[in-house]
């Protein structure tokens, strides 16, 4: 019984310890700045949560060893409250809402995923929140009139526009004939939408338009159509499913298609799952370390790779290098608004106009951020099926040629 | 809706061949649910789980530089265990209550091992290379990988091999015993527990293997147990228990459909389509018996 008690005071007494300094985190508290973040620690997401928060922690550590934020002739470190919204929207909403009136912190990153932004974006909007974000590409983001949020990467119906104007180009100019198979989420029908419009520019014919379920684990009724049509693009968005079914069916029935152009590659890891069956895929990507954009702080796309792997042991995504990207953001609007003032910081923070080594930003009246065109790489392998990705368009980036078309299965 | 695979007879042999390889899979993963139903009056919802936990069983092989085709072997024996162990922490505790109490057991077990799997593999999509080819038929018009037809034979290859086992061997005449009559098997001295036991690890077994095929064939993720369930659960209410053949002929049955909705519907309709013509089959099921007057048993 006594034993009992005394458990129970020590809890009680390690409760209030912790809700006490809970309530002293706000903010700017002495010489920190607060930001707050849920982040898909667990759950769906939880993979490309964690490659956003070490895109965050690096980004920290370096901004706060280089000098930190110089505000009103003070130095201030940056400082991030993480919450895990276990990859669910309703959790990633509440939880902002918790790190704002109960945290009292009045600076947000954004979470992973579209869908998960969209859940928090009324909530920073409420409150009047600025809110930097990475990992949100979907562009009903960017039409919802939002003041408060802004997005460091290419909106979504940008990811494979890249790879139809170059398969048209590579046709003489031509309409090409097009396949696509997209996922049933809001990202993936952003990406069709794009192409709908890549299409309709171009005079491009969509032949094949199949929707994917999300528990996909089978395509071959789409790719048997594509054998029987024959056309000149194959386009597919499904999230790492969506990229590692395509690649192992594609392989395994042998289907040739003059290009192949999908989403994703990277965060599936493509040619370390498939090897040389996933030679040729066209990815599209947000970022590439070879290319030579630069800043301060990372100087480049090479020495941010080499740094991150060095850090957390494994080659960064592109998710890493744009939530790296956004600590950058902050940094550059708390310097130029000189205040934290809620509503100084979100002006300078529409007015960002700078290079870092991801890329160049500048926010359109939507947030979206209009001065980086999205890469497409190819994945090229050796005689010994090492297998690399190669940035391959749009040109004045690329760091090998696109080999089009795809050589047949037959012929390899 | 697309009727391309009606005008194309080439198209519509290939949806048949696919169907019937997928379908016989699916058969296996509810043979072992008819099983554990028949005897133990269970409904496993995470039957869909212990498949993907078996998957991982032959991507970690596979990983580890072993061909996961090993993982039909090694898979179903360590699977077979955490059955057995699921029946002693768990199952045990809610077999002879009623339906609704073990249905809610096993949800629990099922959302555990999501989250289990997901904590200890990761969020990420993973798949087991096997490496086998490719077969065409047909002037090549008709593709089949072999991984699928691999799938499909070791599937028939372990049903066959339980059904002689639940005939000849000690423990299967038990578990029949059981199966029909557990306090009169119990009277005539067969140790209930132990066949409960064992019921739920060869049915985690056979998991196993499915899970070690689909690995191979397929994709595994900690959240894509579900359709599975789904899926034999819907071909043991069309076979009823205790009937091999009818799983087999429902399983092919609903690999067929699967393949014919995502031709005709679309590829987003496939597992809409499962539970569809699941709530078909339990509503005309519903209907024939009340015209019986009999109970579902």
């Amino acid at each position: 019984m006594k034993i009992n008690k005394i458990i129970l005071s020590f809890i009680s007494a390690v409760a209030i310890l912790l809700s006490t300094s809970v309530v002293s985190f706000a903010k700017v508290v002495g010489d920190k700045i607060v930001l707050g973040a849920a982040i898909s620690l667990t759950g769906k997401y939880s993979s490309n949560g964690v490659h956003t928060q070490n895109g965050y922690n690096m980004a920290v550590d370096r901004i706060n060893s280089m000098g930190g934020v110089k505000v009103g002739g003070k130095t201030y470190k940056f400082e991030i409250i993480y919450y895990d919204d276990e990859s669910n929207p309703k959790r990633a909403a509440q939880l902002a809402e918790r790190l704002i009136s109960q945290d009292g912190v009045e600076f947000m990153l954004g979470p992973y995923s579209s869908g998960l932004t969209k859940a928090i974006a009324p909530v920073t909007e409420k409150y009047g929140v600025p809110m930097v974000e990475a990992n949100g590409a979907s562009r009903s983001l960017f039409t919802k009139g939002y003041k408060y949020l802004f997005a460091v990467l290419a909106p979504a119906n940008l990811y494979l526009d890249v790879a139809i104007r170059t398969a048209v180009e590579l046709n003489g100019g031509k309409g090409v004939r097009i396949a696509q198979a997209f996922e049933q989420d809001a990202f993936s029908q952003d990406v069709r939408l794009g192409i709908l419009d890549a299409a309709k520019e171009t005079g491009s014919e969509i032949i094949i338009d199949d929707k994917l379920p999300k528990e996909l684990n089978d395509m071959a009724a789409t790719l048997v159509k594509v054998k029987q049509m024959k056309p000149d693009v194959l386009v597919v968005s499904g999230h790492t499913k969506g990229a590692l079914t395509a690649i192992r069916q594609i392989a395994e029935m042998k289907v040739d298609v003059p290009m192949l152009a999908m989403t994703h590659c990277d965060a599936a890891k493509l040619s370390k799952q498939h090897g040389k069956n996933s030679q040729y895929a066209l990815c599209a990507s947000q970022w590439h370390k070879t290319l030579t954009y630069k800043d301060n702080f990372f100087k480049d796309g090479m020495t941010y790779a080499a740094d991150f792997q060095k850090e957390f042991g494994y080659d960064p995504p592109y998710q890493s290098a744009e939530s790296s990207a956004a600590l950058l953001v902050f940094k550059d609007a708390f310097e130029r608004a000189n205040s934290f003032d809620q509503k100084k910081v979100r002006d300078a923070l529409a007015a960002t106009n700078m290079q870092t080594f991801y890329g160049n930003i500048k926010f359109a009246p939507g947030g979206q951020n209009v001065d980086k065109p999205m890469v497409l790489f190819q994945v090229m392998c050796d005689g010994a099926g090492k297998c690399e990705n190669k940035v391959v368009a749009p040109l004045k980036w690329a760091s090998a040629k696109l080999i089009h078309p795809i050589p047949k299965w037959s012929d390899r | 809706m697309d009727f391309m695979v009606f005008q194309y007879p080439m198209i519509t042999v290939q949806a048949c061949l696919d169907g019937i390889l997928l379908g016989i899979l699916f058969a296996l993963i509810a043979y072992g649910m008819a099983l554990q139903w028949g005897v133990m009056n269970i409904i496993n919802i995470a039957q869909g789980d212990l498949v993907i936990l078996g998957g991982y069983i032959a991507y970690f092989m596979y990983l580890y530089g072993i061909h996961p085709a090993w993982g039909v072997i090694v898979s179903p024996i360590i699977m077979y265990f955490v059955g057995v162990g699921i029946y002693k922490l768990v199952i045990n505790k809610v077999v002879d209550r009623d339906l609704f109490i073990s249905i809610l057991a096993t949800f629990g077990i099922s959302i555990l091992f999501m989250q289990l799997m997901n904590f200890a593999f990761g969020a990420d999509v993973v798949l087991a290379n096997s490496g086998y080819g490719t077969t065409f038929l047909f002037d090549s018009a008709v593709v089949l990988p072999n991984s699928k037809i691999f799938s499909a034979f070791v599937s028939i290859v372990f049903a066959i091999c339980l059904v002689i086992y639940m005939k000849k061997s000690k423990l299967g005449r038990a578990i029949r015993a059981t199966a029909q009559n557990a306090r009169a098997a119990k009277i005539l001295g067969v140790d209930t527990e132990k066949v409960y036991a064992a019921t739920f690890g060869l049915n985690a077994a056979l998991c196993g293997v499915a899970g070690a095929l689909i690995s191979i064939t397929f994709t595994i993720h900690p959240y894509m147990g579900l359709p599975y369930t789904i899926r034999s659960f819907m071909i043991v209410i069309v076979a009823g228990l205790g009937n091999l053949p009818g799983v087999a002929m429902s399983g092919m049955g609903l690999g067929v459909f699967e393949e014919f909705a995502d031709y005709i519907l679309g590829t987003e309709f496939r597992i809409g389509s499962v539970f569809l013509l699941l709530v078909l089959i339990l509503v005309y099921r519903r209907f024939k018996l009340s015209r019986k007057r009999e109970y579902l048993k």
